[in-house]
């Protein structure tokens, strides 16, 4: 049932490594040379997001905010209503975490199609601190109508993600992490805006993740494996909305899920798939991300490996999951 | 209007009863039938509490029926207690939550000036004066007066109320011409009702080509109704209510201001006809 070719390299020394915000930076200035009314807004943070491509592209089309999100996200509604289409860039614990009334009235509410652009998201801020490690972005960001809500697993799905964000012609936002990271997808893995992707079939259990998480746990499937656990790794880049069909199938083949994000469990991704599962095909959840806390300084790796996030971790927690409960099965 | 919806704002509507008489009789370009008119002017409502004077303004210049504004604040009405861009043909924006409107009006400003390169367009922004509290409005101004926004009038209304007392109360706005003249932007203050200043302004606006203007309007809240003049209580209460000392019986409260609404305080006389 799996076609999603990943890259021949995973898990070796040849792995290409990049940041999202890479193929972000990609992806709008392709965006912006097939479609003239692309336009690009920025909040002092241009070549942190990526968004120099554009600007050095597109110069009359790129307007420099200046440290001011309330003001990058309502001159972008403004540029919606006179026919743009804006993509608007800050880190992510600024937009949308300083300016969410703004996108809620003027772009959500008010039905435009502005792009919000998080970057600097999760855990792999580092060394920044708890202040620039946004957590909350995807909730924050789910509960909006109208909204879409999109965290790529890589820099190619990233890039894939804009182009098509660019003509979705709806509110949406999108989160970016820091760091370089694995490349899993190739350039012929599928991408559409509310699809999920089954990239390694198992039985046993599900492992769900979105953004950055999904390579860890295509890494944890590797370990749970020379445990003879046959996991299934299910990709969820776009958070809202949700691909119901694909994780209620792998949901009720393998009985029980767990979920992983770089960010809050409190009304994040995890949160989504629990609420589905438990209307539709109640079923054993298990969320790994934050827990209700925040971060702090440090090395990415040191702190996915304090908060129990690297491929080891996971894996140990889902031993422990499938230790202490059991499977459940519609037919049972 | 308010009213028959039981709640909403008096005074602001009633003090921007000149300028919106002003705009949508004269000064704003647009065309009642065909709302999304390419070539039309832009007019944005920052302050959307004070909608109910936008849509009696909207009314009587033809973009729907009158008897609809009695449908104000209700279920299923177009006109919602705050305005919904996209409930109602002919309104360009949503607002209600203070301070977004001059971003949003300057982002469509900058989009004609340089990028589209439309002239002989213009994009009109209407302000309350308790709003400028919010920062999001002074990261617009700085914005629109970095790049000069020619095609941006703003217009204040100036009435020197907010919710919970008078301006320079709550939070001094003085001096108000000189904070947005150090912003770059060309300022014109106005008697906000009298109807030739306001097209006067409004022109004079237009013919500054190499920045933004703002034109301060000062304006009586209440205007019309002699009980509601000048008194912040009236900032967020509807006709009906005895409960502000001095105010007459209340149904007499409500025919005297909705008559002074849907007559733009008696500049229209008859049906159809404008100022």
């Amino acid at each position: 049932m799996s076609h999603y070719p990943l890259d021949p390299d995973l898990f070796t020394d040849k792995v290409k490594l990049e940041p999202n915000r890479a193929g972000f930076g990609r992806g709008l200035k392709a965006a912006g040379e097939a479609n003239e009314a692309v336009v690009a807004l920025c909040a002092d943070l241009t070549e942190s997001t990526q968004m120099h491509l554009f600007r050095d592209a597109f110069p009359h089309r790129f307007i420099e905010i200046g440290v001011a999100e309330q003001n990058l996200v309502t001159v972008a509604a403004g540029m919606a209503r006179a026919g743009k289409i804006p993509f608007t860039s800050s880190y992510a614990a600024f937009s949308p975490g300083r300016n969410w009334e703004q996108i809620r009235t003027t772009i959500s509410l008010n039905n435009q199609p502005v792009k919000i652009i998080g970057s600097h998201a999760g855990l792999y801020t580092g060394a920044d601190g708890a202040t620039h490690q946004m957590l909350e972005d995807i909730a924050l960001m789910r509960v909006l109508p109208n909204m879409v809500v999109i965290a790529p697993g890589d820099s190619l799905e990233a890039e894939k993600a804009t182009k098509l964000v660019a003509e979705n012609g709806t509110p949406t936002y999108m989160r970016m992490a820091r760091e370089k990271i694995p490349v899993f997808s190739t350039d012929e893995s599928p991408f559409e805006i509310g699809k999920a992707y089954v990239l390694r079939d198992g039985h046993d259990i599900s492992l769900m993740g979105t953004g950055t998480m999904t390579y860890q746990l295509l890494a944890a499937a590797n370990i749970l494996a020379e445990n003879g656990i046959d996991a299934e790794v299910v990709h969820v880049p776009t958070i809202k909305p949700l691909d119901e069909g694909t994780i209620i199938t792998s949901a009720r083949k393998t009985g029980r899920v767990v979920t992983a994000e770089e960010a809050q469990i409190a009304g994040g991704f995890g949160s989504a798939v629990a609420e589905l599962l438990s209307e539709q095909l109640p079923t054993p959840v298990k969320r790994l991300g934050m827990q209700d806390r925040f971060g702090e300084s440090g090395k990415p790796a040191e702190l996915f490996e304090y908060f129990g996030l690297t491929p080891e971790k996971i894996a140990e927690t889902v031993k422990e999951f499938i230790d202490n409960t059991s499977q459940y099965h519609r037919e049972y | 209007m308010l009213e028959a919806a039981g709640s909403g704002h008096s005074a602001g509507p009633l003090g921007l009863a000149d300028i919106f008489g002003a705009l949508y009789f004269n000064i704003l370009s647009l065309d009642s039938k065909n709302p999304n008119w390419e070539e039309r002017d832009i007019i944005f409502l920052s302050n959307g509490h004070c909608v109910p004077v936008q849509y009696a303004a909207m009314a009587e210049a033809g973009f729907f029926d009158k008897d609809e504004l009695l449908t104000l604040r209700k279920f299923g009405s177009r006109l919602q207690g705050h305005p919904e861009r996209e409930r109602l043909p002919g309104l360009e924006n949503t607002s209600g939550p203070l301070g977004s409107g001059l971003s949003q009006a300057a982002g469509y400003a900058y989009s004609m000036q340089y990028i589209d390169d439309i002239k002989h367009r213009w994009v009109y922004v209407v302000l309350g004066d308790g709003e400028l509290n919010e920062g999001n409005i002074w990261e617009a101004a700085m914005f629109a007066g970095k790049n000069k926004l020619s095609q941006l009038i703003g217009i204040i209304d100036r009435n020197n109320i907010q919710i919970d007392g008078n301006t320079e109360d709550v939070m001094p706005l003085e001096d108000l011409k000189g904070k947005w003249e150090s912003f770059g932007w060309h300022v014109i203050e106005i008697d906000g009702h009298n109807i030739e200043s306001i097209i006067d302004a409004a022109s004079m606006g237009r013919a500054i080509t190499n920045r933004p203007t703002m034109i301060i309007a000062h304006t009586i809240p209440g205007k019309g109704v002699d009980f509601m003049e000048y008194d912040y209580r009236w900032h967020g209460m509807p006709p009906g209510l005895n409960e502000v000392s001095g105010a007459p019986a209340k149904a007499d409260q409500a025919r005297i201001a909705i008559e002074k609404l849907r007559t733009l305080n008696g500049k229209i006389t008859h049906e159809g006809q404008g100022v």
